[in-house]
């Protein structure tokens, strides 16, 4: 009977409170209006592959469009708008989305696949939390250490993924409004309809028109968008490689450029570690949103003397993982966001086999609709293996070993990336002597995967340039 | 924890225990709570909350600890103890009564034939500030009087004194006491109250021979709390892992709604596993909770909120 | 009753007709705001508040020194609880105010124009400015450690980090001239930080003082955290000044007594805000505001494997 129990009935949130169109205009200058092209495209529930609603596909003349409504807004409204008046509507944005809160955390569930429990719990209360952080300095950029009297840029072009839809659009489009700038901001392919529905937001907190332009489409739209001479900034999120491109089409103007991009992060753990919390923030570390997590903790490096004590309750830790319907409040594993993806990850974790490594999945039964991969670790794993070096964006783990603290730093360095590092010791000198020689922008102690609107968030090297968050965020939206 | 057997005679001295003990992992504070807290995001409706309540049902040691206590008082809770619902005889009884010493046979009386067991504090509860006869005494009595479960209590002084031998020495004397009787060990975790020391109080505990380590006495806040079971729990399933031999888990103090009945249950369930959802192995000490449970079983079958009106104080 | 005839008599006299009015206004009591309840004074004192042109307005509460030491025994006892929350919980709850504040406008405006006797065009200012000087403290809440803390580059292997820290209980004389938009300029920065407050109201003011704790005791401030007292600056401020449980003294309503309060405030010494002259509430406040009652800790760690 205990074991009927605690399979826990389904305990599935409603889809009630979303009340979805069938298709969705693109929103521009305050008012959703059509897009100049006929192209659409559909956004599926990855969970079941069910569609969901279309969205427009935004032409070169639709960005041109939001563009110009950005710039007029900008100069005639929201750049000569006292800051506390900027503040004020920023606050108001962020008490509507948490008026909204389950509301928009089913519909992003529905959109990108991860549980409600992560969207219920961490993205829209974070998302809500970066609007009022950020409305606090609009009202104080004298203080932000840029100079006395820091001006906004102009147009941001925004584009953002499909991981963490709508806190990806609070952590582009808060900063931006705070500091003065307007935006035009691309949501992913997959997974837009929690940023069209932040354009209702906007609408319901009476923000000016034109200060916020939302475009759907996928990569043309988004090449379109971080081309446009009429932008003053492009911030990206998303992958290395198109960060590249964009830096490249940014190079040589007076444009300002901000990247978040991929991760291969390592997770050190000490001989030393408290256990139990080590393995709960292991798991949490790789296997949070599916991994779909720039900053994952996708390399697991263990002290060779407590690998063998530490592994079995890692294994036996994920064994107790609940993998399957996102909508269910004890799902902690959900849908991989599109068949790209899985296919991606599946692609990637074959070379893992191929190459000599170990995988080690628990049983669990997937559904047979959807895209759906099982929680992977892969042991014996050297740094030469593809899934040590490259970056999954799955649910996959890669374990390795050393043997001192500089080993372990010698190998969680040794890749062309830099975002996200985790170290669990109950020694505090050799914690912070591990964090001063990790080259990553994030470094989690006896912790990972945190976020706060107050902390500065970006990478190193190839994991892109500038913060995102905190006091040093706003740089990326000022002059000095 | 230590992958290998420890030397049988790690409580040989003071010093090779407290090698022992603080050799033992450390417990992170964030990282425990947060822990809880996620489980108790864990939803449990409909059909496995009805099994979840009689479950938890099964597992109440119904408990009165007064200085005002009477054989009338024990007598009626005996009654509830056996029948928690008289209006629904579908409603299991619970696991025990637990009671002083002096009022172990009214209740062995008073439960003869239902199947509930007596479980008895002692050794000088709530403070164990006696003399080791004293405790010892006391834990005879009870024992003699029919009780068969005895809820000591450790010297709390003199584990935060650093004298874990002392603490040792008087688990095994009142195991020895006990004559076969069950041993629920009393960690008392409001008063130890870090984590580090939940976990070095557990394995001392459990090497010592108990067959259950419980969280408080009631008296002390805080009592029971998710993130010390949970620490509790970890260290009973790694013993068994050591050991092969299982030790129960028994929060008791401050546990009141069905709500917080069912996380315990997660809490058991995902962290020392479906072995340990058994009342041989996990009681919820409490009193008032029983008819919190009572009411909620009773909303799942008719739909309707109970009122506390419908239930006896017992 | 003695003293109810006077202020009626006295009420009648200015602005009552001769005819019974269709229905009688039910009148608030002003009374002391202390640990999140309304008590009246323990002395059972009051005093009569008029506006400037002689009006009588209502009876406050006329605090004694045992209600200052109550006052602060509360403002003590809410200090772990407040600092302890986070600084993001602190901001939620002070535009909470603000919005509590902005939901009871109209009343505000009226209050503000009897007390100063302006016209409603200042008070309608006045009180728009108070409700956005809220929303502005709510902001700085999880701000002024990035602002006002640093890590220091010291020479050695050791991790070196400064914060600013609530210094405690603080004693705020709030402004004589301004009842709301000044009074909330000098305890919303005290707040914001985590510490807690006794607040002395504008002695010939207190009114809106009292109409705002109505505020602060429905959005979610938790008791204790701002207390506040009507009646003689001069009877309670020393009380404040001397107090040995408290950690910060605000001087701005201090008037005259200023210096002799700095120097009793001396033998503890508390961190003391000097008053200003003429300070100009409606411009944007300095962050001295806040860092007179903020401790700086620092924190030394060695970095090494």
């Amino acid at each position: 009977m205990a074991d009927e129990i605690f399979e826990y009935a389904p305990a599935p949130e409603s889809r009630a409170v979303v009340s979805l169109r069938s298709s969705y205009d693109l929103f521009i200058d305050g008012e959703f209006t059509p897009a100049s092209g006929e192209e659409r495209i559909t956004t599926l529930n990855p969970a079941d592959e069910e569609p969901l609603a279309e969205v427009a596909v935004a032409s070169e003349a639709d960005i041109d469009r939001a563009v110009r409504a950005a710039r007029r807004a900008f100069e005639e409204v929201w750049g000569p708008m006292p800051g506390a008046e900027r503040g004020k509507y920023l606050f108001r944005i962020s008490r509507i989305i948490q008026e909204r809160a389950r509301e928009l955390a089913v519909l992003e569930t529905l959109d990108n696949g991860k549980p409600i429990k992560e969207t219920r719990d961490v993205d829209i209360p974070l998302a809500a939390a970066h609007f009022f952080y950020h409305a606090g300095w609009a009202d104080k950029l004298e203080h932000a250490g840029l100079g006395p009297a820091p001006r906004p840029l102009g147009v941001a072009a925004q584009v953002i993924p499909w991981n963490f839809p709508l806190l990806m659009l609070a952590w582009k489009i808060a900063p931006a409004l705070a500091t003065g700038n307007t935006v035009v901001l691309k949501p992913a392919e997959t997974t837009p309809l929690t940023a069209l529905l932040f354009a209702e937001i906007c609408q319901e907190a009476g923000l000016p028109p034109g200060v916020v332009n939302i475009v759907t489409g996928a990569a043309s739209t988004g090449r379109a968008l971080v081309a446009h001479p009429g932008t003053d900034k492009v911030a990206f999120t998303g992958s290395t490689a198109v960060g590249r491109e964009i830096a490249r089409t940014v190079a040589g103007t007076d444009r300002r450029l901000t990247l978040e991009l991929g991760g291969k992060g390592a997770n050190i753990v000490y001989d030393d570690a408290a256990i139990d919390q080590a393995v709960e923030g292991v798991v949490t570390g790789i296997f949070f949103n599916q991994g779909h997590v720039c900053c994952a903790g996708s390399r697991l490096l263990v002290q060779e003397s407590v690998a063998e004590e530490f592994l079995p309750r890692l294994r036996a830790r994920i064994e107790r993982l609940r993998v399957g319907d996102p909508l269910d409040k004890n799902t902690d594993v959900g849908a991989i966001n599109s068949a790209a993806q899985l296919a991606r990850i599946r692609d990637l974790a074959a070379t893992g086999e191929q190459e000599g490594a170990t995988a080690w999945s628990p049983a669990c039964d997937l559904p047979e609709r959807g895209y759906w991969f099982a929680p992977t670790v892969f042991t014996g794993v050297s740094q030469a293996h593809r899934v040590a070096r490259e970056e999954i964006f799955g649910p996959v783990l890669s374990v390795l070993t050393f043997r001192t603290p500089e080993e372990a730093v010698l190998k969680a360095n040794n890749t062309p990336y830099g975002l996200s590092a985790g170290v669990w010791t109950e020694k505090g000198s050799r914690m912070l002597w591990t964090a001063n020689r990790l080259r990553a922008g994030v470094v989690w102690s006896n912790t990972f995967n945190k976020f706060d609107p107050a902390s500065p968030f970006g990478g190193y090297k190839e994991s892109g340039y500038g913060r995102e968050g905190g006091r040093h965020g706003l740089e990326a939206y000022l002059d000095g | 924890m230590p992958s290998t057997t420890p030397a049988p005679d790690i409580a040989a001295s003071n010093t090779s225990l407290r090698a022992y003990l603080h050799g033992l992992p450390g417990v992170d504070e964030v990282g425990a709570r947060e822990r809880a807290a996620q489980l108790a995001t864990r939803s449990v409706k409909t059909t496995a909350k009805a099994q979840a309540i009689d479950l938890a049902i099964r597992m109440v040691d119904l408990t009165t600890l007064e200085g005002a206590d009477t054989p009338g008082k024990v007598r009626s809770l005996a009654v509830k103890a056996a029948h928690p619902d008289p209006a629904d005889r579908s409603v299991p009884p619970v696991a025990a009564v637990c009671v002083y010493p002096d009022l172990v046979a009214v209740a062995v009386e008073a439960l003869a034939d239902t199947g509930v067991a007596v479980a008895s504090v002692a050794t000088a509860f709530p403070s164990g500030r006696s003399p080791l006869a004293a405790k010892l005494s006391d834990t005879r009595r009870a024992v003699a009087d029919g009780a068969s479960e005895i809820d000591m209590v450790i010297d709390r002084g003199a584990f935060l004194a650093g004298d874990y031998r002392a603490v040792f020495d008087q688990i095994v004397a009142v195991k020895d006491a006990c004559a076969g009787a069950h041993l629920k060990v009393i960690l008392e975790t409001g008063e130890l109250v870090t984590y580090d020391n939940v976990r070095r109080a557990s394995w001392l505990a459990m090497h010592a021979g108990a067959d259950f380590i419980k969280t408080s006495t009631g008296k002390v806040s805080p009592a029971a709390t998710p993130p010390v079971t949970l620490v509790m729990l970890e260290a009973v399933r790694d013993f068994h892992a050591l050991t092969g031999r299982r030790v129960g888990v028994k929060p008791a103090g401050g546990i009141r709604t069905t709500k917080d009945a069912i996380r315990y249950l997660v809490l058991v369930n995902e962290v020392a596993g479906a072995a340990w959802l058994d009342p041989a192995l996990f009681r919820l000490g409490a009193s008032s909770l029983l008819n919190d449970l009572l009411m909620q079983r009773a909303k799942l079958s008719t739909g309707v909120y109970a009122g506390p009106d419908y239930y006896t104080l017992d | 009753m003695g003293k109810d005839d006077k202020t009626r008599g006295r009420a009648r006299a200015v602005r009552e007709p001769a005819a019974q009015p269709a229905r009688l206004v039910v009148r608030k009591t002003y009374k002391l705001y202390v640990k999140g309840a309304f008590p009246r004074s323990e002395s059972g004192r009051s005093y009569p508040v008029t506006s400037p042109d002689g009006r009588h307005l209502a009876n406050a509460a006329l605090a004694s020194r045992k209600d200052a030491r109550d006052a602060v025994v509360a403002a003590r006892a809410a200090f772990a609880g407040w600092v302890g929350r986070t600084a993001y919980n602190r901001g939620q709850i002070l535009y909470r105010v603000a919005e509590m504040l902005e939901g009871r406008r109209a009343q505000f405006v009226d209050e503000v124009a009897a007390a100063t006797g302006g016209d409603r065009r200042s008070a309608e200012t006045a009180v728009d400015a108070a409700v956005d000087r809220w929303v502005h403290y709510a902001g700085w809440s999880d701000k002024i450690a990035q602002v006002a803390g640093a890590a220091n580059p010291v020479s050695g292997p050791y991790f070196n980090l400064s914060t600013p820290e609530p210094s405690g209980v603080v004693a705020v004389l709030a402004p004589q001239d301004d009842p709301l938009l000044g009074f909330v300029s000098v305890v919303a920065p005290v707040i914001a930080t985590g510490n807690t407050a006794v607040v002395v109201a504008s002695e010939e003011r207190p009114l809106p003082a009292i109409t705002l704790a109505e505020v602060l005791a429905t959005s979610d401030l938790p008791g204790g955290v701002v207390n506040i007292l009507t009646g003689r600056t001069a009877e309670l401020a020393p009380t404040l000044a001397a107090h040995a449980d408290v950690n910060g003294l605000d001087l701005t309503g201090a008037g005259g007594l200023a210096a002799e309060l700095e120097q009793s405030a001396a033998a503890t010494l508390k961190r003391v805000m000097r008053p200003r002259p003429a300070p100009d509430w409606a411009a944007k406040p300095p962050i001295e505001r806040m860092t007179r009652f903020l401790e700086t800790k620092t924190v030394w760690h060695p970095i090494g494997v």
